[in-house]
């Protein structure tokens, strides 16, 4: 620190940097910041956009028009249709993804984490199920289509829920197994030999130990794939989701499985095709849609947070 | 500790340490359940191309060979020109990645080099989020949004708001988070001490950021970029939305006009609005289009996992 009352205005770090950039303004450095923020404003600016124009022209529908908005069935008047049908069509899917993608993504995610050795068998699922899960979804719908509406139509039942479900239930399978396949390859491995050590055979290792302690991971796991099965629309269209409107009273479960449905994405892709007096459904239907991804991200992070565990 | 037994009965045999049949047979079972679960995967992969390829053989077969060369795609005068959707498909996955790239990684580069862990843990959820935007609000939005406000002063004499560049912005925005996630993961995964030494050479943040990590990320960047392309490719209710042409469109690349995508063309022909009475080549032509766009985005895929697994070695 020199004693001239002019150093002495400056800080000591200060000087050194002083010193060492040379006293000038690097703006080249502070343009680069800038643009970066600037692109990342941008992104989060359309965000935010988007979200204003859908709440500000969806929420004065809902208030307008309240529950009976998601209790009406699908209907030719923009007055009278709602969301009702296309809610519990989604729920339903959502049943069959949950029912039949989990224990298989899981116990497939178990089988390659802890029971496969490394062998070229081993590395050409994992290679399979990567590109599986980067497979665009409307090529699932067409699978779908072939299989489950065409080939199998004496058993589902053609273009009805149960092909839908089944549909669906195969697009979120990769990403069930590798999202849970990274939460059992979080487990340490002490907590293995620990068991082992003891005498545990592979499955009561997997069972009382790797299973509990990777459950947080793979649970937060399903129910984000459970999200994004949620807004998928592309393969239900193709495999018959109802376009239009039906109106059909099912008495048993196997009419039900068997017969016509719709879904709240789907409903919302119908809806965009209509004339702009179905614009307010739409943009009714989106908040809707919005809100209840909203809901379950926000859920599967506040659960994933509460069960965390820090090793 | 001393005595040595030299009784039969207190040698150990591989027999006892085995423990009881019923245990062992239990653990074999599960493991052939976990077996079988994980081959499924195999299954199902089987099953696409057998589904896709069966279909598309017929329409191959049936249709006239010329009118696939020729150009338009007008399902209902078989006219099938494949290179009408994948000039669409490919139009508007370019603005989509005229988009998306620089936005993408100029998220990425603030977020790995500039951020403090605050922003950090703030940005990221808020990219979740916009990456968990269902593909059909979003095609909503560039219908009713993006195209009158953005397009329509750039294009003279805009058609009804349906045009590719909307679609384009939209796909675009619809694979930042993707771009800017994976390309940050490539950033991230760049060890320090590559940084340190450039610092400790006396280079600035910026001359770091440019001239070290990018390059030294640049094949998980490239992966980033060829993901996103490939996830451009394949987006369906952005374009079926906002694209317009469902009854069939000209050979065009103008982005100013509307277009037909691969991924459009398809959900056109499943949900009949392009299907004509008794046209029997409408629903193998389906198939055709998935296969040849399964084929597309399967390449680029096994493409862009090249680079990452490249990455992830030298690390």
């Amino acid at each position: 620190m020199a004693s001239t009352p002019r150093a002495q205005a400056m800080t000591g770090a200060e000087a050194v940097r002083r010193s060492i950039e040379g006293g000038r303004t690097d703006w080249r450095s502070v343009a680069f910041q800038g643009f970066l923020v600037l692109l990342l404003v941008l992104t989060l600016a359309v965000l935010a956009w988007l979200l204003v124009v859908v709440f500000v022209n969806g929420v004065p529908v809902l208030a307008e028009r309240g529950v009976d908005f998601l209790f009406s069935p699908l209907a030719s008047r923009p007055a009278e249709a709602g969301v009702g049908q296309a809610i519990v069509g989604s729920l339903y899917l959502m049943l069959f993804v949950a029912l039949i993608s989990f224990p298989l993504g899981i116990g497939a995610a178990v089988y390659l984490e802890e029971y496969a050795h490394d062998s070229r068998f081993t590395r050409l699922i994992n290679t399979i199920v990567r590109n599986l899960a980067g497979v665009p979804s409307i090529v699932y719908g067409l699978l779908g289509l072939a299989i489950f509406v065409v080939a199998l139509a004496d058993f589902t039942g053609g273009r009805s829920l149960l092909s839908g479900g089944l549909t669906m239930a195969i697009l979120v399978l990769p990403i069930v197994i590798i999202t849970s396949a990274e939460a059992l390859r979080a487990v340490p491995g002490a907590i293995r030999e620990a068991a082992f050590g003891v005498g545990a055979t592979r499955w009561e290792v997997v069972r009382s130990h790797v299973l509990p302690y990777a459950a947080p991971g793979i649970f937060t796991g399903t129910i984000l794939s459970m999200a994004r099965a949620f807004g998928e629309t592309a393969p239900l269209i193709l495999v018959g989701a109802v376009v239009g409107g039906f109106n059909v009273e099912y008495d048993n479960i196997l009419g039900t499985l068997q017969g016509r449905y719709t879904a709240l994405p789907t409903t919302v892709y119908d809806w965009a095709r209509k004339p702009p007096s179905f614009s307010g459904n739409v943009y009714a239907a989106i908040v809707v849609l919005i809100v209840v991804l909203l809901l379950v991200n926000a859920l599967a992070i506040y659960l994933s947070n509460r069960f965390e565990r820090r090793w | 500790m001393t005595a040595t037994s030299d009784q039969p009965s207190a040698r150990i045999s591989i027999g006892d340490l085995r423990g009881s049949p019923a245990r062992r047979r239990r653990e074999l079972i599960v493991r052939m359940l976990f077996l079988a679960a994980a081959s499924l995967s195999i299954v199902i992969s089987f099953l696409i191309i057998v589904s896709l390829a069966g279909q598309a053989w017929t329409f191959i077969s049936g249709v006239d060979l010329a009118l696939i060369v020729e150009r338009g795609w007008f399902p209902r005068r078989d006219l099938y020109s494949i290179q009408t959707i994948v000039a669409g498909t490919v139009t508007v996955a370019t603005i989509g990645m005229l988009v998306a790239a620089p936005l993408g990684l100029g998220a990425a580069i603030y977020l790995s080099e500039y951020a403090s862990s605050r922003v950090r843990r703030t940005i990221k959820p808020i990219l979740e989020i916009l990456a968990g935007i269902p593909s059909v609000v979003l095609g909503y939005f560039a219908l009713q949004v993006i195209s009158p406000t953005i397009v329509d002063p750039i294009c003279p004499g805009a058609t009804e708001g349906f045009n590719m560049a909307a679609a384009g912005i939209g796909v675009g925005i619809l694979i930042t988070p993707l771009i800017a996630s994976v390309a940050e993961d490539a950033m991230y995964a760049v060890p320090r001490s590559l940084r340190e030494a450039s610092y400790g050479l006396g280079a600035r943040k910026r001359t770091t950021s440019l001239k070290i990590v990018f390059p030294a990320a640049v094949s998980g960047i490239v992966a980033a970029l060829i993901l996103g392309f490939s996830r451009g490719i394949g987006e369906t209710m952005v374009v079926s939305i906002a694209a317009g042409a469902t009854g069939g469109s000209l050979f065009t690349v103008n982005p100013c006009e509307p277009g037909q995508t691969m991924t459009a063309a398809m959900t056109a022909l499943a949900t009949g609005s392009d299907q004509v009475r008794g046209a029997t080549l409408a629903f193998p032509s389906l198939f055709f289009v998935g296969l040849v766009l399964f084929v597309f985005t399967l390449v680029l895929n096994l493409v862009a996992d090249r680079f990452v697994r490249s990455f992830r070695i030298r690390y």
